[in-house]
């Protein structure tokens, strides 16, 4: 069991997905300028992390280890994740509307977040069982989404400080974001 | 039409270099340039997989229905991210593994996938090998341009791509490296810093 929260803790702080190992940027510089966008981005990458974790272990042990095609793991990953994104998107829509109005513009977006394919290359590289998996597409995401939202509340200050000309919007964003990298970065120590 | 191709092929080297103007494809900027030997791998790695898939998906475009167009596009751009891994694996493997997962991720990247949905699908085939090949070199010099700051003042050393010859202590002896640019933090405030400079010599 300590082996598991460990891992948490791990992926959460220590290896910080957006801050430390620099995946899923791009979403992250357009989607932090408002709180509410931050946290439908947030919720919707836990979701779907998770289940395209879970999926891709699956494919990656039982048919592409099997046949030795591990070669197409990126081909088969990516569209994975492209047709779990489109399915959860028409299954939530169908079932469950509040969930869907929360989360739904987000969706479309998170098939080229490079952080669900970094998870899961994450995951496939490191040789984790299926609990292990689990877990680490759990708390990725959630680190991820930490990151998102403090970063979020960072940013909605900014917009009220005078920021000179050539610094404004993203190229202050990735200043302040480094400020946070640095924060971050502090967990190191605990490993 | 010769003319249009080659600002087709210059437009990615200043008016959109990707990176600082266009703003996408900042992962990879940030990770792999703590060094200029893998500053150029992924650079070198980016062009190949930018130039065949605008080619190819331009010869495409006829084929490819409008409503799964995107399916079809990370396909084409998947393939040749396969083929750039099993390269690097055979001819240059200590790259391979420091650039790691980064190599596979050039699919989600946006920049070939912005070029395919913006130009290559609606253009013919010789200017979208232009515009990749431009849009390509242009994501390297950034690459490059961001990658020798940092590791001179980061690591004090400078690292040249396939000679295997590196410069020690390229400002002196004395100079204490500032190793907090080539970790996470500093390559964000570099970045950062560096699209400044890019807005103020802009046309702003």
């Amino acid at each position: 069991m300590g082996d598991y929260i460990l891992l948490m803790i791990s992926c959460i702080f220590v290896n910080n997905i957006l801050l430390i190992q620099y995946l899923g940027n791009c979403p992250f510089l357009g989607i932090s300028k408002k709180m509410e966008t931050a946290t439908g981005m947030a919720m919707a990458v836990v979701f779907v992390i998770v289940m395209a974790g879970a999926i891709t272990w699956v494919v990656n042990e039982f048919a592409l280890k099997r046949f030795g095609l591990e070669y197409l793991r990126t081909l088969s990953f990516i569209l994975v994740i492209a047709a779990l994104v489109q399915f959860v998107e028409m299954f939530l829509k169908k079932f469950i509307p509040i969930l869907y109005s929360g989360l739904g513009i987000y969706l479309p977006l998170i098939t080229t977040n490079c952080a669900v394919l970094g998870v899961c290359f994450i995951n496939v590289n490191e040789d984790y069982d299926f609990l292990h998996t689990l877990t680490s597409s759990f708390a990725y995401p959630v680190g991820y989404g930490l990151a998102l939202i403090l970063f979020a509340g960072v940013r909605e200050r900014i917009l009220l400080a005078r920021v000179p000309k050539p610094l404004q919007d993203v190229s202050i964003g990735l200043v302040s974001a480094g400020m946070m990298s640095l924060a971050f970065f502090a967990f190191k120590g605990m490993a | 039409m010769a003319k249009s191709v080659i600002q087709e092929f210059t437009k990615g080297l200043w008016a959109e270099i990707p990176p600082f103007r266009l703003v996408l494809g900042l992962c990879p900027i940030l990770a792999v340039t703590k060094s200029l030997d893998n500053a150029v791998g992924m650079g070198i790695a980016v062009i190949f997989v930018l130039v065949f898939s605008n080619v190819f998906i331009s010869l495409l475009r006829n084929l490819i229905p409008k409503e799964v167009r995107i399916a079809c596009f990370i396909i084409v751009i998947a393939t040749f991210v396969i083929i750039v891994e099993l390269l690097m694996q055979a001819y240059a493997y200590p790259l391979f593994q420091q650039l790691g997962i980064f190599i596979p991720l050039i699919v989600v990247n946006c920049i070939p996938f912005g070029r395919a949905e913006a130009f290559a699908g609606k253009n013919k085939v010789l200017p979208s090998f232009a515009d990749g090949l431009g849009m390509g070199i242009g994501y390297a010099i950034s690459l490059i341009a961001l990658s020798i700051f940092r590791e001179i003042l980061g690591n004090g050393t400078l690292t040249f791509p396939f000679i295997k010859y590196s410069i020690q202590n390229v400002l002196g002896p004395s100079f204490q490296p500032f190793t907090f640019l080539i970790e996470a933090p500093g390559a964000f405030m570099c970045l950062g810093l560096m699209l400044c400079i890019m807005n103020m010599l802009g046309k702003k």
